[in-house]
């Protein structure tokens, strides 16, 4: 590595006074900038002459564009004539340090990425590593039981936030205070199961971190009533709700060619009766087995795309039920001992940390197993050199994680095509020619996460 | 040979180790069982292949045999020790390395690991994979073939080799011929692959003249399978030509690969940085980019930032 350190970073210096789109000139209140450049000049000729041309940025601190997101949109008194999405605010380089980490450590970045289904994240980073080390059929069934389990689980708190959100944006405030009750549940299965409400880093190359605490399953199956019973109050909220039909009908309008073209997926895709749905289609994590439908709907529009995400969480319930009628004891990581995370996770007297009869066996008993914790932990495994791309379903569409191995203990190059970052270049055909208001309902209904879109 | 060289070899003056290990390998007569042990880095192969050349036994008896012979001989020429590990002569297309832990030349190893040698098989940097592929995608490929044929080209025009590994095909498009190849990827009744998913970009630094590679993922919903479509340019001429006016939806992914690695997508309708600010120096994704940081002390030690702490790679 020594020889690509070579800095040609070069940070801009205070010297470059002439800038050549904001000059300044001193004067007794201070510094005045003239600004230049871009279509500056365009639009102050068309105020001279005297058309009447707004331009607003709306974000990015804007409590209706999901985080960070700008938009700027031209206006025609109310009607959107032009709309454009500025990103990167939130961008983290999270890419580039997972070139620094073990394989093993890339799965607690790659989890913060798309904040709201961090374990999507995990699942597409961890199948393409697995993919590269070619054990994608040596993972214990356990293992992928739990994974699909909690990316279920996690498509509902995915979509509740969604919907919550949404609502709100609209003004249906019960439908967000309903909604992030039913979301602090599911978090707190993920907090009882991995440890952690968000990020977790529990589905890890070879399986999951750990296996499920006692009591867990009966905490599921408890969630599982309480969510069947509530779930249906969306649809008492929303369905047939005048105020929320008149918002949402025939808003966000993009038909099945322009999905294609712009390469939409995930509910977007759906709204327009397309039956699209990577678990179905190119199914991964044994989704093949799994009996659950694919809900479309045909308008095109943010109102189909509210009822197929309501339907589509009563559809990842069912999936979570027949992965609870699944789980049979077992390992929860690969057996070859040359990848599987040696360690598992117990609580002690002074919390979590590694259980005390692995580290009774590497001390005390076993030399050879403590030179393969010690290898794997300090050093990773090496996964053999190529790229894969694999692409799974996210609640907002195909997340695809493109990576790299050049045959070393760290990646070469991991990219993440996440659907946030595809799905918001619709905004300008949702929303050109529309109502300021609509624009905030049609965003709202792709549903983007600025943390997965930035990275 | 190699029973008694280490101990002395970091204390070798690096030109005579340089003369000695250049001598070696011009006259070295297992160049040829080298390229034989390792055609063309095939994706069947283990990607990484770890051979001691000292004492391990069945590895090649007679390349053994040939190292020990031309050790001998480099050793009269020249009393010096190669502080550069021993091993057979690997292809100059496959860059591979010696030694492990940071036991590269001159640093006084004395553990052996210094003379491990880890060939390179990576399928990106190999040749075509031999059909026959995998079912499907035999079938791909015909059609690929046949669709190139009644455009009036054909697979050695368009491609510079077909990869197959990991059950995923990529066709390695040569850099003037991607518009065109993409257009009939999207149009053709055989293939419609109708989205593109993205583009990402990887930056190899040691491949002179293919620095930068962009990867294209392509999903034909129709016939429900996915094709990677990868473009070489250099790193003294990045420009590869955008595929926007085929697929819209590579519109921010071409932009972001811009502002990632600098390739330049000739066409594009607005090449503009899209992640980071508009006056941001340099392309971050870049190997030769540092990563930055600050080393952290915690009880009186102090830890290096992530990009100085040692690497197996």
């Amino acid at each position: 590595m020594s020889n690509y350190q070579d800095v040609t970073f070069t940070p801009a210096t205070d010297d470059d006074t002439a800038d050549p789109y904001a000059g300044v000139r001193e004067t007794t209140e201070g510094p005045v900038y003239t600004v230049t450049g871009q279509d500056w000049d365009d639009v102050a000729a068309a105020a001279a002459a005297g058309e009447e041309r707004i331009v607003v940025n709306m974000g990015p601190q804007h409590p209706s564009t999901h985080g960070v997101l700008r938009l700027i949109l031209e206006l025609d008194g109310e009607t959107v004539t032009e709309a454009r999405c500025g990103i990167g605010y939130l961008h983290t380089g999270i890419e580039k340090n997972l070139e620094y980490r073990t394989w093993t450590q890339g799965v607690t970045f790659v989890t913060r990425m798309d904040y709201l289904s961090p374990f999507f994240n995990e699942a597409a980073y961890v199948l393409g590593v697995e993919k590269l080390l070619g054990v994608t059929d040596e993972i214990p069934d356990r293992a992928n039981v739990i994974r699909v389990m909690m990316m279920e689980l996690n498509r509902i708190s995915s979509h509740l936030v969604c919907i919550a959100t949404g609502g709100m944006e609209m003004g249906a405030l019960t439908v967000m205070t309903n909604g992030f009750r039913e979301r602090e549940r599911t978090l707190d299965l993920f907090e009882l199961i991995s440890g952690l409400r968000m990020n977790s880093a529990y589905i890890r190359p070879g399986g999951v971190a750990q296996d499920l605490p006692p009591g867990a399953v009966e905490s599921v199956r408890e969630y599982l009533r309480w969510m069947w019973d509530h779930i249906g109050e969306y649809e008492a909220f929303c369905n047939e709700n005048p105020i929320f039909k008149g918002r949402t009908v025939g808003v966000g309008y993009l038909d099945l060619a322009g999905c294609m073209a712009l390469g939409l997926t995930g509910p977007v895709l759906r709204s327009t009766g397309l039956p699209w749905d990577l678990r179905k289609s190119q199914p991964y994590c044994g989704y093949e087995t799994y009996d659950f439908d694919v809900p479309t709907w045909d308008t095109c529009d943010s109102y189909a795309r509210f009822r197929i995400r309501v339907e589509e969480m009563k559809e990842s319930l069912k999936i979570v039920e027949q992965c609870l009628d699944r789980l049979e004891p077992g390992p929860v990581m690969i057996g070859d001992k040359k990848i599987a995370w040696p360690a598992q996770l117990a609580i002690g007297s002074d919390g979590m940390g590694n259980s005390l009869d692995h580290i009774r066996h590497i001390m005390g008993e076993s030399m050879e197993a403590l030179i393969h914790h010690f290898k794997l932990v300090t050093e990773g495994f090496r996964v053999p050199a190529g790229e894969v791309y694999l692409p799974i379903e996210s609640p907002r569409g195909e997340l695809g994680a493109h990576v790299v191995s050049d045959g070393g203990t760290r990646p070469w190059r991991t990219h993440f095509r996440d659907p946030s970052f595809n799905n918001l270049q619709a905004v300008p055909a949702m929303c050109e020619g529309s109502m300021v208001a609509d624009v905030i309902v049609a965003v709202a209904s792709i549903d983007p996460v600025m943390g997965g879109c930035d990275r | 040979m190699s029973e008694n060289d280490d101990p002395q070899s970091g204390t070798q003056r690096p030109d005579e180790v340089e003369e000695a290990s250049r001598t070696r390998a011009e006259t070295s007569p297992i160049e040829q069982p080298g390229k034989a042990a390792e055609p063309g880095g095939g994706p069947d192969e283990p990607s990484k292949e770890e051979v001691t050349t000292g004492g391990t036994p069945g590895d090649g008896e007679a390349d053994e045999a040939t190292a020990g012979a031309d050790g001998d001989e480099a050793e009269a020429e020249d009393e010096s020790l190669p502080a550069e590990p021993e091993g057979p002569v690997l292809p100059p297309e496959h860059p591979s390395r010696r030694g492990m832990f940071g036991a590269y030349g001159g640093s006084g190893d004395t553990s052996g690991y210094g003379r491990l040698v880890v060939r390179d098989t990576s399928p990106v940097r190999g040749g075509s994979t031999p059909r026959p592929w995998a079912d499907e995608l035999e079938q791909l490929g015909d059609d690929v073939s046949a669709a190139l044929q009644e455009a009036g080209s054909s697979d050695d025009e368009a491609f510079e080799k077909v990869v197959v590994h990991g059950g995923q095909v990529t066709f390695f498009v040569r850099r003037e011929r991607l518009a065109k190849v993409a257009r009939m990827f999207r149009d053709d009744p055989a293939l419609r692959f109708e989205m593109c998913m993205g583009v990402n970009g990887v930056h190899y630094p040691e491949e002179t003249g293919r620095e930068l590679h962009a990867v294209y993922q392509l999903l034909s919903i129709t016939h429900n399978r996915r094709v990677n479509l990868e473009v070489v340019c250099p790193d003294s001429d990045p420009h590869i030509p955008s595929i926007v006016s085929t697929y819209p939806s590579v519109n921010w992914h071409e932009r972001e690969t811009y502002d990632f690695f600098g390739i330049l997508f000739d066409g594009h309708p607005a090449l503009t940085r899209i992640q980071m600010p508009d006056d941001w120096p340099g392309h971050p994704q870049r190997k030769d980019y540092p990563l930055g940081g600050i080393p952290v002390e915690y009880k009186g030690a102090t830890i290096e930032p992530p990009d100085e702490r040692r690497a197996y790679n």
